[in-house]
């Protein structure tokens, strides 16, 4: 039995603003798999909770006519990691899908969710700042469009405010088209892991594959938000698929980052990790992308 | 049917349905339930608590303090009661504590009508300390002021020293309390390891509720007789009027030997009127309210001479014993005794133990009882020093283990029944080792980054805990009129195969077929007869025992019956298939039924009835070493520190296998187990105040499917003559190598030898960056 | 309280549920069919794995006030109509893939979501599919050869 004073069932994304607005300090819940820990360690207490689950708004996969891949904030892991759309176009995603807890958290817990916690260690979040996803939000001045880079303020914390709704991440076709992407998570064990460091690669390559022509670097648990490599993107913006560009990667990430000493791992292990995911990641990202890695 | 055949498990049927029912699933519907509070300060003394905000909570009926429990100590160990005083478990534990003593022991209860409003109005109970510092390893605690115990003023709970002398006479000494790489001034070497958790997948719930006089108290012990006595004990009743119940049981590997809240369910039962108050602790609280294995430091010296033979070899534990005995000193006393009785020395032979008590939560047994830890330093040793020497691992260890007709000065018997090198030639082949070891080699020469490699260790282990207590067991078989048996005993089932090895015991003997035999599978110490419980790998030993003698006896009881009935001469008599025959011919006279029948229900006014049944108790008088190898094939993503393992090969001389398809079970179990010891299981605390950090399944890596390797288990069958049946003990052993071996092959992988387990990433990349196995910052490619 | 109206074991139930209630108390306190078990609480273990519509969920953390309209399937309703064990459950018995039982209903569960998929798996796609639920027992070996038994991919 949980500490839970009333639940709500919104049946619409209007339903879900106007029950934000009648109680206060009520909490969405889609797949519940984070608020119902939270409960349990009562870090919530007599709690409000609205239920996202038959919110149609926020259902479903879409390619719009810009080419853009919608994914409904409410579809589950296990929908997306072997949605065709998403195996088609960012495979990388549906692979970071895949890698989240384990099958039965998958088939309850969602991609918005996952977001909107704000946990740095969410499985979604490097391949979506990889991916330079827009969010869209809703409230009740209307529909608004944010990037998802920024989106994370701090540790359980994100840019939405009390009376906002996560409707769909979009993610742009400039991004995928003709890219290649890659995943990492590191956890200690091969299921049931919460990352201890996550590493996602999206990369675009020159038309004769042997250059790179873009490259995103986005990194989870290695700062306290979500973070992208700015600075490494640039130095490997033209240069060659190969070493070069590993060693690159592997010297210039570290400054962009802050890993944390705890005890779930060490400070020298996560850079490590960082350094050597990233490596492994870009490597994997030029082959998806058609490149060749000597 | 029978022996040594794979005879389906009798609960397998009831578990896949849902039908067997466990403690929580039975709670009654009108039970109060309980909050425990636990203390927030590791080490420190209660100085008041305030309940007043917590008492007028919706749905509380009563809050307990330590201030209002029987200033009475008792003894949670699940141990058989030494008549000899001086070897007493040690009681040093009251319901609730004032002096606190680790870091969420327990200082008060709430109870209420539901789990939650309990949850809620222990929040609201305020609790002042007191505070000193946490002393939460054997050299912080040693000599630390105040002590946790007034009794054990230094904090050292006990030692076991002894030197054994060329004779293998053993001669008791008295060390101090010694830490550092020498030992009995020899240069050894030291290793660590942390506590770790049993994680059986049920907690440890029990419920409480008085019959008129009785009280009843349905928990998921391994040893229900035992309990009972220390319940009795600890809430001063006679044993007569305390009834322990005992359902299907959701593991226990040992932490279910000792009793754990029992006690504080059974005090308020009695304090509310005999209402059932059910005590359902959270897997947050089964970790850190429970017991764990023992953190141990291990300095182990070896000496060899040049034909590879040990000469000296001292060996010292300083074993973590955490809050409260529990088991600790014996489990600690055993490690220390079998650490000499594996490899055998021809020269000096000095062994330290100590066990110190800390603020942390309660070590006590956890299958392996102290031997995965000994074995672990030892075979870490045994493989160092072969590589340093050049020689082959498997060579030099034959050349230095025990051998049939050694005799063990420890547990006074001479070994009769020896499969170890058997068991090693049988590893080595199986696992393809001599072509590994070169290829692997050969292999990791051109690759940096992935390296591969096989390891192996081997251990010897006993069977029970004769002569150090005594082994009894209890059986009755109770004949039903159509020619059915029921059997009654007092040792456990907890997932091993317990009540299916009974089954087959019976009919073997009785040759009534298993399913219409039919074992109790609740322990009701009101009914069943007296077993020490569940432990030392001892059941299918001594309970075996009890169940052979008992069906003779009832095979003997239903042949001279049958001779009345048939006017013959039970000497003549033999059962076979359920039919009473002719031993000599074979001719069919009439069926154990017809006899059941006739004897149950016979009305000619002169014949006296008679219910079949038989009880007898059994003593056993012996123990005896099981012995077992693993070899392990793994690889090692070095950037990363992760070890992959290919494949365990566990062969193991258990002596005669009574069932193989469920001792190989109990292989794969002990193997997975072994790998998480080796590579991922730790509980962690923080330094400074001893508070628990990663008491959750999320964050306490216990092994998932992903994680454990294909398992193959062997056996290589000895006779041994004690065994009932030529058997010997099999539960706890197949954990007992695996971290060794594990560690092994990495250093066959990497060149790497690491001292710490568990091997976890973090470990093993700090290890290689030193070791230069992974490229400093800026340096080379990556791979 | 809540009227909740779910389909539990083939039978629709109407279940009047607190707000708080998790799907694992409902369906042990009020339903009886405490095959579904606690081991964590936090959707770590799989021990009270259910399958709703189908798919197997943690009902730890999954509050029953969610389930209106939705079917769930617990070992209990496996069975057939002349009293035969489902061919996961049996392959459980007779591969040996129970030992102390505790995580074997929703082992089970998850192996008949794998024989309803209608495809067949590889052994490395079966650990993975059975990797929510621990087990402290069998070391996942005697689960692995069961779940092959009935809806293992064997290459010819």
């Amino acid at each position: 039995m949980y500490d839970v004073k009333e639940t709500f069932q919104a049946t619409s994304a209007e339903d879900v603003l106007e029950l934000l607005e009648a109680h206060p300090g009520a909490v969405l819940v889609a797949g519940g798999t984070d608020v119902m820990i939270r409960l349990k360690k009562r870090k919530l207490k007599d709690a409000v909770l609205i239920g996202l689950q038959r919110v149609p708004e926020l259902q479903g996969v879409s390619l719009e006519p810009d080419g853009a891949l919608c994914i409904g904030a409410g579809c589950t892991f296990a929908e997306l990691e072997r949605h065709e759309l998403l195996l088609e176009h960012v495979p990388m995603l549906a692979s970071a899908c895949h890698q989240v807890g384990s099958p039965q958290i998958r088939e309850m817990a969602t991609i918005g969710g996952n977001l909107c916690n704000g946990a740095v260690s969410a499985d979604s979040a490097p391949a979506l700042y990889a991916l330079d996803a827009e969010l869209e939000v809703l409230s009740q001045t209307g529909v608004r469009r944010i990037p998802v880079c920024g989106f994370h303020t701090g540790p359980g914390r994100t840019v939405l405010g009390p009376g906002d709704l996560l409707l769909r991440i979009r993610i742009p076709r400039a991004s995928y088209e003709d890219h290649g992407g890659c995943y990492l998570k590191f956890g200690q064990r091969n299921a049931m892991e919460i990352s201890t460091l996550g590493c996602a690669v999206n990369v675009a390559l020159t038309e004769d594959r042997t250059r790179i022509r873009r490259a995103a670097v986005a990194y989870g648990v290695a700062a306290p938000v979500p973070v992208r490599c700015y600075e490494t993107e640039a130095r490997l913006a033209g240069m060659e698929t190969g070493g070069e560009a590993l060693r690159v990667l592997r010297a210039t990430v570290l400054s962009q980052l802050s890993p944390r000493d705890s005890w779930r791992a060490s400070r020298e292990l996560r850079e490590q990790l960082i350094r050597e995911l990233g490596c492994r990641a870009l490597r994997q990202a030029i082959q998806q992308a058609g490149g060749e890695m000597a | 049917m029978g022996i040594g055949v794979s005879v389906r498990r009798v609960d397998a049927e009831a578990k896949v349905t849902g039908a067997a029912k466990y403690v929580e699933d039975l709670i009654p519907r009108d039970a109060l339930y309980v909050k425990v509070v636990h203390s927030t300060v590791s080490n420190g003394l209660v100085t008041r608590v305030d309940t007043t905000e917590a008492e007028t909570m919706p749905g509380v009926v009563t809050v307990l303090t330590c201030f209002q429990v029987p200033d009475h100590q008792f003894t949670t160990a699940g141990h058989p009661k030494a008549l000899d005083p001086s070897h007493g478990d040690i009681q040093d534990r009251l319901i609730l504590a004032r002096r606190v003593r680790y870091y969420g022991d327990d200082v008060a209860a709430v109870v209420a009508d539901t789990p939650l409003h309990a949850a809620q109005a222990a929040e609201k109970v305020r609790v002042e300390y007191e505070a000193y510092p946490s002393v939460l390893t054997p050299e912080a605690a040693i000599g630390a002021e105040p002590p946790l115990h007034e009794e054990y003023p230094t904090n050292e709970l006990s030692r076991m020293d002894f030197t054994v002398d060329q004779e293998g006479q053993v001669h008791f000494t008295t060390f101090p309390f010694e830490t550092g790489d020498t030992v009995a001034g020899m240069e050894g070497t030291t290793f660590h390891m942390p506590p770790v958790h049993a994680c059986h997948l049920e907690n440890t719930a029990c419920f409480a509720y008085m019959e008129g006089r009785q009280m009843v108290v349905v928990t998921g012990t391994q040893a229900p007789h035992t309990l009972r006595r220390n319940l009795a004990d600890a809430i001063g009743m006679p044993v007569g009027d305390v009834r322990v119940i005992k359902p299907y049981l959701g593991g226990g590997f040992g932490n279910k030997q000792d009793m754990v809240y029992e006690p504080l369910a059974a005090f308020l039962s009695r304090k509310l009127g005999g209402r059932c108050v059910a005590v359902v602790p959270t897997r947050e609280e089964t970790f850190v309210n429970t017991h764990t294995r023992h953190a141990m430091d291990i300095t182990t010296a070896t000496e060899v001479d040049e034909a590879g033979k040990i000469t000296n070899k001292a060996l010292r534990i300083n074993s973590n014993g955490g809050s409260y005995a529990g088991h600790g000193h014996a489990i600690t006393a055993y490690a220390i005794t079998v650490g000499f009785a594996t490899y055998l020395a021809s020269g000096k032979q000095v062994g330290q133990s100590s066990v110190a008590y800390t603020n942390l939560p309660t070590a006590a047994a956890l299958r392996g009882y102290g031997i995965p830890q000994l074995v672990y330093a030892v075979e870490c040793q045994m493989e160092d020093i072969a590589r340093a020497n050049g020689w082959d691992p498997i060579a030099f260890r034959q050349k230095n283990v025990q051998k049939l007709g050694f005799y063990d000065p420890f547990g006074r018997f001479t070994v009769c029944s020896n499969g170890l090198e058997e068991c090693l030639d049988v590893g080595r082949r199986v696992s393809d080792w001599d072509r590994k070891r070169r290829e692997y080699e050969q292999f990791n020469r051109t690759s940096p980054a992935l390296k591969k490699g096989i390891g192996m260790a081997l251990f010897a282990y006993k069977t029970g805990v004769y002569p150090t207590s005594m082994e009894t067991s209890a059986c009755r078989i109770i004949m039903n009129e159509d020619g059915s048996a029921q059997v009654q005993v007092g040792a456990t089932e907890l997932g091993q195969g317990a009540d299916t090895v009974w089954t087959q015991i019976a009919s073997e003997i009785l040759t009534i077929p298993e399913d219409r035999i039919r074992v109790q599978p609740f322990q009701d110490t009101d009914v069943t007869p007296y077993d020490n419980g569940a432990y030392g790998s001892r059941q299918t030993y001594v309970c075996g025992g009890a169940v052979k003698q008992t069906a003779e006896l009832l095979r003997d009881k239903l042949l001279a019956k049958a001779g009345e009935l048939y006017g013959r001469d039970a000497g003549d008599l033999a059962l076979r298939e359920e039919q009473v025959v002719l031993r000599e011919s074979g001719e069919r006279l009439g069926s154990i039924a017809e006899v059941c029948t006739y004897f149950n229900f016979v009305n000619d006014q002169h014949t006296h009835t008679q219910h079949l049944t038989a009880e007898s108790t059994y003593t056993a008088l012996s123990t005896c070493f099981v012995y077992g190898v693993s070899f392990v094939d793994l690889e090692v993503d070095v950037p990363i520190g992760k070890v992959k393992v290919n494949k365990v090969w566990a062969v193991h001389d258990s002596g005669k296998i009574i069932n193989p398809q469920l001792a190989a079970a109990q292989v794969h179990g002990g193997v997975a187990m072994g790998i998480g010891y080796a590579l991922g299981e730790q509980m962690l605390f923080d330094e400074k105040t001893g508070a628990p950090l990663n008491n959750n399944f999320l964050d306490y890596k216990i092994p998932t499917s992903m994680d454990v390797p294909e398992i193959e288990a062997l056996f290589v069958e000895t006779e041994e003559p004690t065994g009932p049946f030529g058997n010997k003990g099999l539960a706890e052993p197949p954990i007992l190598a695996q971290a060794p071996a594990v560690r092994n092959a990495i250093l066959h992988a990497t060149g790497v030898a690491t001292y710490e387990i568990p091997m976890t990433p973090q470990r093993l990349v700090h290890a290689f960056l030193k070791a230069g196995l992974i490229p400093q910052e800026g340096g080379e490619d990556c791979v | 309280m809540k009227i909740i109206h779910m389909t539990v074991n083939g039978q629709p139930r109407e279940v009047a549920v607190e707000e708080g209630e998790s799907l694992t108390d409902t369906l042990r306190e009020r339903l009886g069919l405490t095959s579904v078990k606690k081991g964590c609480e936090a959707g770590e273990c799989g021990a009270c794995t259910v399958l709703i519509d189908g798919k197997a969920v943690n009902s730890c953390i999954y509050l029953t006030v969610w389930a209106e309209g939705k079917r769930i399937l617990t070992v209990e309703g496996l069975r057939d109509d002349c009293g035969e064990l489902h061919p996961v459950q049996k392959a459980f018995v007779e591969e040996a893939a129970v030992q102390c039982g505790f995580c074997t209903p929703g082992l089970v569960l998850t192996g008949v979501e794998l024989v309803n998929s209608g495809r067949t798996y590889t052994r490395e796609e079966l650990r993975e599919r059975i990797s929510g639920h621990l087990c402290r027992c069998t070391g996942y070996e005697n689960i692995l050869n069961a779940l092959e038994r009935v809806v293992g991919k064997h290459d010819a």
